[in-house]
């Protein structure tokens, strides 16, 4: 029997491969902040001879993360050549990128930029990349984070990923796509649906919630070999991984011993212990990024809301009291603030709250927002939402000024979690 | 009576037929390169008349009682209000049946899988899912049914009944589905 219903699971749409799909994700800017950095990013000398202009990446880049303003160069510019700064300043630009693209020896690219600072004249920086033509985008993206972090003083996050769930009808697909939406690749396709994907800190590992066993199961999925183990299948449902930040271990959620509550496995599946206890439903943890203590979602106290308890164990404490459903709690990176969804006027919208003064801001306007993430610098929270009755992605950074929609054409799309930086 | 299960068999025998020619959508467990190419002339039609309908005492406690519409183990679903996880009355009487069947079938095994409508997060309403499936099996095993005969699971918002953002169709929605060996 056990092998019967194996045999079957595997027939039964599985498909552990990575194809290109054709529909691409689609990053739309509706909203930047106000204080935009104007910066020039001349084309490239040599860049004509690789297919794709790396300079256009670049500018997407830049321009899509809301921050800076795009301003004419008026010609291309060598990174050798001393860049017109009379000409920049009267075109408004505060910092100009310019670079060449020369073939070297072994029949790779070697790229030079260098970025100045035009009201100073001054140099702030002038990497060199080899590439390959293949890595073309990749290294785009390099550029604009070595260009973002310059210039803000926060590491880009145009080189991570995204991970997401794309449903059309009867398929479910976990997708992962570069940060702009391009280059998605499922790794996961099933006839049945998918949920709660979440990075190992590694950027290596999927955790997620399938349901091809007519149950949920948690698994681990190794995105390089394309290889999965189960992490958690007890009897009853599985749920909710979330990563501890060495990446050994997962907290999931159990019902083997009732209701759901929280555990954690070793990332293998081994060794299951219990680390809180209600007698009602315990969910969605998430791990502080230093470790320290673990937030979920409770009705301990009658509706749902967010608590956090020390991963060693101990009481739990409540850290969300307005309202009556305050639910999917998600530390930011530097550990200061807590981006959670709240029920508010029968309307579900993200909200961010700092941790030191408990002060909440809702950042959307819309009604049905779910899974909110955090890119790894902290500046924009990706989460799930409903534009006209189809399932969209957006973006909004955490002081709310920024605004992104990314969707897929004729396809539900949910479940975002973007990826660590990469290093 | 017997006039109408004829007019029933002349007419599933026609959706057969309907079927058997068209070409069929995947089924949802199935993987779409797995589906099999139906050849019309496999599917064979027998219009004649039912001869022999048994309209004598079926064997509640039978494997065949499960699939009988005359039986009310062929009824599977326990419906919750909003926010609720308390078995209604009017189902107690269907879960009585099964928790005998459970009792004297003691190699059956179930399957039950809770339900929540779409409002608010997934994982939390993969948990009120669960509490819907939990009712369940809780009033299974007051009826004789044995832990290790039953599993209660959820499917949260994830397979909805009904997919329309209406009040009507959150309720059909809001349910606890008994599945028995072979048909998970």
């Amino acid at each position: 029997m056990k092998f019967h219903r194996l045999v079957l699971a595997c027939a039964a749409g599985l498909a552990l491969i990575s194809f290109a799909a054709r529909a691409q994700l689609t990053v739309e800017i509706t909203g930047a902040g106000a204080n935009r950095l104007p910066v020039a990013i001349a084309d490239f000398t040599g860049e004509r001879m690789v297919s794709q202009a790396l300079t256009s990446v670049i500018r997407a880049d830049l321009e899509r993360s809301g921050l800076f303003r795009l301003v004419d160069a008026g010609g291309a510019l060598a990174d050798s050549a001393t860049p017109p700064f009379e000409d920049l300043k009267t075109r408004g630009a505060d910092a100009v990128v310019g670079g060449s693209v020369a073939t070297s020896a072994d029949g790779r690219y070697e790229t030079r930029v260098r970025l100045s600072d035009v009201p100073k004249q001054a140099v702030l920086g002038n990497p060199a990349y080899l590439h390959t033509g293949a890595q073309l985008r990749a290294t785009a993206h390099r550029i604009a984070d070595f260009i973002y972090e310059k210039l803000t003083g926060e590491p880009g996050v145009f080189s991570t990923r995204i991970a997401y769930v794309v449903k059309s009808t009867g398929r479910f697909e976990l997708k992962i796509a570069d940060a702009d939406g391009s280059n998605d690749q499922a790794a996961l396709a099933s006839r049945e649906p998918i949920i709660s994907p979440a990075w190992s800190p590694d950027g290596g590992k999927l955790a997620y919630v399938s349901f091809e066993a007519k149950k949920p199961v948690v698994y681990v999925h190794d995105l390089a070999s394309g290889r999965r183990h189960v992490a958690a299948n007890f009897k009853g449902s599985n749920s909710a991984p979330a990563w501890s930040p060495d990446g050994k271990q997962l907290a999931v959620v159990l019902t083997k011993d009732g209701s759901s509550q929280l555990y954690i496995v070793n990332a293998d599946g081994s060794g299951v212990t219990r680390i809180a206890t209600s007698s009602g439903i315990d969910t969605e943890p998430r791990w502080s990024p230093d470790g320290q203590f673990i937030y979920f979602t409770s009705d301990r106290g009658g509706s749902p809301q967010i608590y956090r308890i020390a991963s060693s164990g101990g009481n739990a404490e409540r850290v969300t009291f307005e309202g009556s459903y305050n639910v999917t709690p998600r530390p930011s990176p530097d550990g200061k603030s807590l981006a959670f969804i709240a029920r508010n006027g029968g309307r579900f919208q993200l909200a961010l709250m700092d941790l030191a003064t408990k002060q909440t801001q809702m950042l959307t306007d819309s009604a049905k927002d779910e899974s909110p993430s955090f890119a790894p610098n902290g500046r924009m929270i990706l989460y799930a939402t409903e534009i006209g009755g189809r399932g969209v992605l957006a973006a909004v950074s955490s002081d709310g000024r920024v605004k992104q929609k990314l969707s897929v054409q004729a396809a539900d799309v949910r479940e975002p979690a973007w990826g660590p930086l990469v290093r | 009576m017997r006039a109408h299960l004829v007019s029933l068999s002349v007419l599933s025998a026609l959706a057969l037929l309907l079927t058997g020619c068209g070409s069929q959508p995947p089924a949802p467990e199935q993987d779409a390169a797995g589906v099999e190419s139906r050849t019309p002339g496999a599917v064979r039609v027998d219009t004649s008349p039912v001869t022999r309908v048994q309209p004598e005492a079926f064997d509640p406690a039978s494997i065949a009682a499960l699939k009988d519409p005359r039986s009310p183990l062929s009824k599977r679903s326990v419906y919750f209000e909003y926010d609720s996880y308390v078995v209604k009355d009017e189902f107690q009487a269907l879960l009585t049946a099964h928790g005998k069947f459970l009792s004297a079938n003691p190699k059956m095994k179930m399957l039950i899988q809770g339900n929540a409508d779409e409002r608010g997060s997934r994982e939390y309403n993969l948990a009120l899912g669960q509490k819907r499936a939990d009712a369940v099996r809780k009033a299974l095993a007051l009826l004789g049914a044995k832990e290790e005969q039953i599993e209660a699971v959820s499917l949260g918002e994830e397979k909805p009944a009904c997919s329309e953002s209406t009040e009507e169709c959150w309720a059909k929605n809001r349910n606890g589905d008994m599945l028995y060996t072979g048909e998970f």
